[in-house]
């Protein structure tokens, strides 16, 4: 389903700044894998998700999904094939309109925009329905603005969006960072229950070593712009996050002990 | 007090600058972009609309009016999103070099007067000998934009453009270029501005080169009064508070020019309403600051006792 062959990405380059986040990064997605990816700060795993997202350009490389090369489309066009949730809870959504508006944005993705109805009565029953699946009561609440909502419900609120016309990937950048715990847990819960029903094929970024190994079929280490550890099958079931947490160590040379990856 | 000539001049002034307001509204409010380009496309869409009208075509005066406004807005937003140039700056650039083109238009004369001539307000001879001609027909042109503005920031493409506002990231997670829907946000205000220029030519029976300066602030102050004395609680009310909000900031000047203001000093009023209005937030906050220092003084004089 996708891609990626030997992508880099230097930023200010030439400058003091020049900061190398990706070198020649590969990796290859089958239709419906859920791949966990973990790291330091500063590893580079925004970055990756970000290239995948037409955010950055990536310098060298390419990036084909679904078959199509998707290297230099402008970001707008690869979102119609992409669903992403970021971290910041108010990246997803337009916080002065209302919960029906944001997910009418959404519902009409990929198709055409026109001067037809923003929100018909049929939307509105189809919103009432999926919102229901959050659980949060939100259905309820469909004609609130979202800058009502908790970050936690804006999350999931999101990730519903995302997922709406369903997506060739998944893209998630530590989407449950920014919540309280409980919450937190629920979102993560909600995710991938959509993950596994829609059998998407999603990348999702955690600083939660203990998340990256229960969710997903998949775990990717981060370290300094490279893919120092991939996951999978029976190697994955049998790790454990202290074993992880040594691996890490031992690659990358430095003591995990202030870092928030430990904070699980 | 004012007398009911000056009151009904006021607020036909008021729904003419309306049009205006509501573009500014687009700019300002839906899109959340300072565009600048107002000052200049309201000129342009007086001048050409004065053009027309001397050369005895009204109506297409204020057709082609509507369509080079228009054009003044693309220009802006593509300054802005292709060029990548900030929007304010891009709105400075066009308004700029609109000085420049208006006089072209208008055959590098600095005024074309209309006197005489035939204007769409004058045209309507079905409203036989009434006063109210004016009051009538730019009221319908108003009143049939505003429901049009208003279906169309209903549709799927309207809620898009008021998302872009919001939350531009969004947006193009949603799939939908940002470039695109400033470009259309951009277009249709400047229009709306220039329309109410080509209107305001029509009605005054001139068109003056520098009659568009201010006129981004005289937009921003009707937006502002309009939401703070009418609401904001849903779209229709928001367009309607525009439209009250341009109207009362006329019947204001009025008034301040009946009880003896001289009219150069009209541009000093227009910028300190438009500060006062803006400023009251941060006002606020320092009132409240300053309550609560003066609370935990208190509190602490009275520990200290
Ligand atoms: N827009 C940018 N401009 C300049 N440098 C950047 C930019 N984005 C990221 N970087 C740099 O690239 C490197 C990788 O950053 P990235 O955000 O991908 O890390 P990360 O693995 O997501 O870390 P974290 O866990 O802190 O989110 C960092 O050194 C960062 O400072
Ligand atoms: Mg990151």
């Amino acid at each position: 389903m996708l891609r990626i062959n030997e992508i880099s990405k230097t930023f200010d380059r030439g400058s003091v700044n020049e900061k190398r986040a990706l070198h020649r990064i590969s990796l290859s997605l089958d239709e419906g894998e859920f791949v966990t990816v973990i790291g330091g700060n500063g590893a580079g795993k925004s970055t990756l998700i970000n290239c995948i997202a037409g955010i950055h350009q990536v310098d060298t490389g390419s990036i084909i999904l679904d078959g199509m090369d998707i290297t230099f489309s402008p970001e707008y066009k690869r979102s119609r094939m992409i669903g992403r949730v970021f971290q910041d809870p108010l990246l997803g959504t337009a916080f002065d309109m209302t919960i029906a508006e944001n997910l009418a944005i959404a519902w009409a993705k990929g198709k055409s925009h026109g001067l037809t109805a923003g929100i018909t009565r049929a939307d509105l029953a189809l919103f009432r329905e999926r919102l229901a699946l959050l659980d949060l009561g939100l259905e309820e609440r469909i004609n609130q603005k979202v800058k009502l909502l908790s970050g936690g419900e804006r999350q999931a609120l999101t990730l519903l969006m995302a997922t709406m016309a369903r997506p060739k990937l998944l893209l998630l950048d530590e989407h449950t960072a920014s919540l309280d715990p409980a919450i937190a847990k629920k979102v993560l819960y909600l995710t991938s229950k959509f993950v596994s029903e829609e059998k998407l094929t999603t990348i999702m970024i955690t600083h939660n070593m203990k998340a990256a190994l229960e969710y997903g079929s998949r775990t990717i280490m981060m370290h300094e712009g490279e893919i120092i550890l991939d996951l999978a099958g029976e190697e994955r079931a049998e790790m454990t996050v202290e074993r992880l947490i040594k691996y890490f160590e031992s690659r990358s040379g430095t003591r995990l002990e202030n870092d928030r990856l430990l904070l699980a | 007090m004012m007398n009911l000539a000056t009151v009904i001049s006021s607020v036909e002034l008021g729904v003419i600058y309306a049009l205006m307001a509501l573009g500014v509204f687009i700019s300002f409010r839906t899109l959340n972009m300072p565009d600048l380009t107002v000052d200049g496309s309201f000129v342009l869409g007086a001048a050409v609309s004065a053009v027309l009208c001397t050369a005895g075509h009204p109506i297409m005066g204020i057709v082609l009016a509507l369509a080079a406004g228009a054009l003044a807005g693309g220009v802006t937003a593509l300054l802005h999103t292709w060029l990548k140039i900030q929007p304010i700056l891009s709105g400075i650039l066009t308004m700029l070099a609109l000085y420049s083109v208006n006089l072209k238009v208008m055959s590098n004369r600095a005024n074309i007067p209309l006197l005489n001539q035939k204007t769409i307000f004058s045209l309507p001879e079905w409203v036989p000998g009434s006063d109210y001609a004016a009051l009538a027909v730019s009221s319908m042109v108003l009143l049939a934009v505003m429901l049009l503005l208003y279906l169309f920031l209903k549709t799927k493409a309207g809620l898009v453009l008021r998302a872009t506002g919001d939350n531009e990231q969004m947006v193009r997670a949603l799939g939908v270029s940002t470039d695109l829907t400033k470009f259309i946000g951009l277009v249709l205000a400047n229009a709306l501005v220039a329309l109410s220029g080509a209107l305001i030519a029509q009605y005054q029976s001139f068109a003056d080169v520098g009659m568009g300066i201010g006129m981004v602030i005289i937009g921003l102050a009707s937006v502002i009064i309009g939401e703070a004395v009418f609401g904001t609680a849903n779209l229709l009310r928001r367009l309607m508070a525009v439209i009250l909000g341009a109207i009362l900031y006329r019947l204001v000047i009025a008034f301040a020019l009946e009880l003896g203001m001289p009219p150069t000093d009209l541009k000093l009023i227009s910028a300190v309403i438009v500060c006062a209005a803006l400023s009251i937030p941060a006002v606020k906050e320092k009132f409240s600051v300053l309550r609560n220092k003066i609370s935990a003084a208190r509190g602490s004089k009275e520990v200290s006792l």
